[in-house]
């Protein structure tokens, strides 16, 4: 199986590494060329220095055999960009998109676009550990 | 009518200068800070700043009235894009219109439906395709929802098409001549109109006709 990762920083780098792992035939694009650095000094698979907006770069990374595409640059609108060129135009089922932003997470979301937000994942985590606490908020406590 | 001009830069600023004297209702947005408060003392309450790829800025600036139109001016050809998807499909703008930055980005707003999109970049190169005489078929002007093209093509003595009428002519399907420019007068192309060297014709086509086209008019 092919995996294709747009963005090569901590989350991913850390998903390619994954991945390769599990066998998966890895391969990254980051406009970084030290972002290669991040998948260690033996990094089996293939690394392209280039932007995921760039369609020729794209087809270079042979994104038209892959068969999963996951899009985490640092930026929201060009992973979403990202991620419906490889959906509609490349017709990759599998494209998974890391969004920051929930709202605009949930909107492409019911478009049918597979986002993933951290940032709401953050929110739920740390309510629940809060709560986990025990400490009961003193209006509800007196009344 | 009342706009939303997303991007205040040189672009978005005079654009929605050029509005508000024309007497549309209009807001602003720019991200910026420095930017921002040089455009506050001209335009005062009609800018905000914020991230017009945010849903709670594009609220805050009324497009949930809807606006008439929102224009997508910034510097950022994916947040133009994103931009005008949140206005047409969640918010039902009515009218977008976007800016290219980058011309090789053209297909993914097309991709995403994103019409008419304007980019300075295209047009240059489309004025000097037009002033450059050695280019034999020159885009005039794209329409994209009717996925037709307009193109200029110069008759010269050594086409195949000179002295021929429209009519006899086997143009490629989907191809059809508009006018025939002769010593500065433009005719509309019919079936009788003869074609002579030194004619500057106008063609409206399918895109990718072109080369069909041209091996019709120029052989070439």
């Amino acid at each position: 199986m092919k995996a294709l990762i747009i963005g090569c920083g901590r989350v991913g780098a850390s998903i390619a590494l994954q991945l390769q792992q599990e066998d998966w035939d890895v391969t990254v694009v980051d406009e970084n060329e030290d972002a290669l650095t991040r998948l260690g000094d033996h990094w089996p698979g293939t690394f392209l220095v280039g932007h995921g907006m760039d369609v020729d770069l794209l087809r270079s990374a042979g994104i038209e055999e892959t068969d999963a595409v996951v899009v985490a640059t640092d930026g929201d609108n060009t992973n979403i960009v990202i991620g419906q060129v490889a959906q509609k135009r490349f017709g990759i089922d599998c494209v998974v998109v890391r969004m920051l932003d929930p709202a605009r997470a949930d909107f492409y979301a019911a478009r049918g676009i597979r986002t993933v937000c951290p940032t709401k994942t953050a929110i739920d985590t740390l309510g629940e550990a809060v709560r986990a606490c025990g400490i009961v908020p003193s209006a509800k406590a007196s009344a | 009518m009342y706009v939303i001009c997303a991007g205040g830069g040189k672009v978005g600023a005079n654009v929605a200068r050029s509005l508000m004297r024309l007497g549309h209702e209009l807001t602003l947005i720019e991200q910026r800070r420095d930017q921002f408060e040089r455009l506050e003392d001209e335009f005062e309450h009609q800018v905000q700043r914020g991230d017009a790829t945010e849903l709670f800025v594009l609220e805050r600036a009324g497009i949930t009235r809807p606006p008439d139109i929102v224009l997508a001016l910034t510097g950022d050809d994916e947040d133009n894009m994103v931009i005008c998807q949140l206005a047409k499909e969640k918010y039902a703008v009515p009218k977008v219109i976007a800016r290219v930055n980058d011309p090789r980005n053209q297909s993914h707003f097309d991709l995403m439906g994103i019409s008419p999109t304007i980019c300075a970049t295209s047009s240059i190169m489309a004025l000097v395709e037009h002033e450059v005489p050695e280019h034999d078929l020159i885009h005039l002007l794209e329409l994209r929802k009717e996925n037709l093209e307009i193109v200029e093509v110069q008759i010269d003595k050594d086409s195949p098409v000179t002295g021929k009428r429209v009519e006899d002519l086997s143009l490629p399907e989907g191809a059809r001549l508009i006018s025939v420019m002769r010593d500065g007068q433009a005719e509309i192309a019919v079936g009788s109109t003869t074609l002579e060297a030194g004619d500057q014709v106008l063609a409206i086509l399918e895109p990718g006709k072109e080369d069909e086209l041209r091996r019709v008019l120029l052989r070439r």
